[in-house]
């Protein structure tokens, strides 16, 4: 009796087991009854919108140049986690994440070729951004560069660089400025950087928390923030914010990459690799630049001349050596980042 | 001879599908609990002893877990007493409304997480409701280690009232009865008679509000302002902070240093409740 009650226990795990193995393997395939495709484009938090857009007008290309049907799925969510959940198995044919950096780390599990970053144009970025400010209207605190944020009484919201890839472009666009300023004396830049971060008041998780900080909780005077956010900020609350932008910030590429592995089991990588090289096209570049990212094709950025302020001296990631070098000089443990803001 | 015993104690169990039932709960137990469990361990273990003892003496590890451990402890010690009142007038009195507001109380189950923190951090920052009105008293909750155990008074109520709630509800009214006849004031009834009744229940429901408190992170990120500085990050956070640059072994170590932490305080509990359960026995 007893034996047998085990024998059914065991042969009950043995099914659970069973049962989770074969959903599993029984994914559904990728094309659908009329041989439609479908492709998942794993994306970070502020493109919602944009890849909803970008979705219709591709799949439309896609069914006239190609005479298949493709859908596109997609999700977001925080860079660095997105990228995580992509070596750990999310099912993902592109990626279109904040940095290059978290593309870096899934080429490093094997899921992406190595050289995917001269796959496509521009450092395969097809459209980029600025760090910028946002003030309150009226700008009572006289904001004008980065000199303003380490002057007494204000303060400035910005997320955390150890737990947020968006705000290493904030620091690194700081840092740059001090460099600039301070004529590389790196004591002074530090002194720049810790009286700079001695006036956050709130240090969120990530960019998207931060922008609640500063919108809806009404939290400090200005936010450092992508350009694009700042942006739809100002469409979304109309005449209760301003973008300043910095006499030297730093130009932000968000990268795209197809995930080879996961692409090649699909038999998607073609698909893939048109979704993202449609991205360069003059009617998604226009769609881009609608959505508050410049463009990288530098005549449809011109047509934007209104929107983006072009003469802002921007710095790239290759100006700190790449972001490897950057994690490690800057944000690693025991990193510069550590060291302006000790306790 | 081994046999016959077998047998006999096999006889003495009464209700069957012992093996099935025992099989599933080892399945189960494995399955969903300790392996994971081991995996934290292994993966802790790609650090040599001096990186992990680096690592967990770090200045804002060491904060992480006093701020996760004194505001969770704070926080279910408050919420043990408004959580016995509740429990009581829930269970105690007759008033209309008295459904709605036991369904009520798991509420902050039901929510996800994030948006109870964003809510929070809403209303408790300057310009919310209770922020302002905390703001006027010259007490600054949002952002602060008072707005984060606002947050978690608000996640581990539930835990408390559900803990005592049935054992007050099945409590014979005879004791008080027989206390009340014994010439017993009330306040004494409550606290001799009651009380020790409630001890192992209130005991489970602090644990639980505690344990809970000290693996939170959703609720509790919005509105902690995760300052440095402050010391004002909980453990959770650093353990993401280490997870967004896929440091795993890192944040395993944390986590586990947090999880034999917790266990020792839960142990405490759950002896002090052992000591009780006996005192009350004798009695």
């Amino acid at each position: 009796m007893r034996k047998q009650g085990k024998k059914r226990a065991a042969a009950l795990a043995l099914m659970i087991v069973a049962a989770g193995i074969l959903a599993g393997c029984a994914k559904q395939t990728d094309f659908g009854k009329d041989g439609t495709i479908t492709i998942t484009n794993v994306s970070y938090d502020p493109t919602r919108e944009f890849y909803q857009e970008y979705n219709k007008i591709f799949e439309d290309y896609y069914r006239d140049t190609y005479k298949t049907g493709i859908t596109v799925v997609q999700s977001h969510g925080g860079s660095g986690g997105q990228a995580r959940s992509v070596i750990e198995g999310a099912k993902a044919d592109v990626v279109t994440l904040a940095l290059a950096h978290d593309i870096t780390m899934i080429e490093k599990s094997g899921l992406i070729d190595s050289g995917w970053i001269n796959e496509f144009e521009g450092n395969s970025s097809p459209y980029t951004s600025a760090i910028v400010f946002l003030v309150r209207k009226g700008n009572e605190k006289n904001i004008k560069d980065w000199s303003d944020l380490i002057k007494q009484g204000v303060e400035v919201i910005t997320p955390d660089p150890k737990s947020s890839g968006g705000a290493c472009w904030n620091f690194l666009a700081a840092w740059q400025y001090a460099k600039v300023t301070y004529q590389g004396d790196e004591e002074k830049m530090k002194a720049f950087a810790a009286d700079l971060y001695k006036n956050v008041s709130v240090m969120d998780s990530g960019a998207r928390g931060a922008t609640t900080t500063f919108v809806e909780n009404g939290q400090g005077d200005v936010l450092i923030a992508w350009e694009n956010e700042a942006i739809n900020t100002v469409k979304e609350y109309p005449n209760q914010y301003e973008i300043i932008t910095p006499s030297i910030s730093i130009l932000a590429e968000p990268s795209v990459a197809v995930v080879d592995e996961n692409a090649r089991k699909d038999g998607a990588e073609k698909a893939s690799e048109e979704y993202l090289k449609y991205l360069y096209s003059d009617k998604a570049q226009r769609l881009i630049g609608e959505y508050g990212y410049r463009p990288s094709n530098k005549k449809i950025l011109a047509e934007f001349s209104e929107k983006f302020d072009l003469n802002v001296n921007l710095c790239t990631i290759d100006d700190f050596g790449g972001w490897d070098a950057a994690y490690e000089t800057f944000f690693a443990d025991g990193g510069i980042f550590d060291e302006i803001y000790a306790n | 001879m081994t046999k016959q015993l077998h047998r006999a104690g096999k006889s003495q169990r009464v209700i069957p599908g012992f093996g099935l039932s025992m099989g599933i709960t080892l399945f189960m137990l494995s399955g969903i609990i300790l392996i994971p469990l081991a995996s934290v361990l292994v993966y802790s273990f790609q650090l040599s002893p001096r990186e992990f003892f680096e690592l967990i003496t770090k200045t804002n590890v060491v904060n992480a877990f006093k701020t996760s451990l004194l505001c969770s402890l704070f926080a279910a010690f408050v919420n043990s007493i408004f959580g016995l009142i509740l429990a009581w007038v829930l269970v105690r009195y007759e008033f209309p409304g008295k459904r709605i507001m036991d369904g009520i109380i798991e509420l902050p189950f039901a929510l996800p997480t994030a948006v109870a923190g964003i809510t929070l951090s809403k209303l408790y920052s300057d310009t919310g409701v209770m922020g302002g009105f905390l703001g006027l008293l010259g007490i600054k909750a949002a952002y602060t280690k008072i707005g984060l155990t606002i947050a978690l008074i608000f996640i581990g109520i539930p835990f408390v009232v559900r803990s005592i709630q049935p054992v007050l509800e099945t409590l014979d009214p005879r004791y008080e009865e027989a206390a009340a006849i014994l010439g017993a004031g009330k306040f004494h009834t409550f606290r001799k008679v009651i009380l020790p009744e409630l001890g192992p229940a209130l005991l489970t429901g602090f644990g639980l509000a505690f344990a809970r408190g000290v693996g939170e992170y959703g609720s509790v990120i919005y509105i902690s302002g995760n300052n440095a500085r402050n010391q004002t990050q909980v453990v959770s956070y650093v353990i993401m902070q280490k997870l967004n640059y896929v440091d795993y072994p890192g944040a395993t170590a944390i986590a586990l240093v947090m999880l034999f932490l917790s266990f020792l305080i839960l142990l405490l509990v759950n002896m002090v409740q052992v000591h009780q359960a006996k005192r009350t026995s004798c009695l």
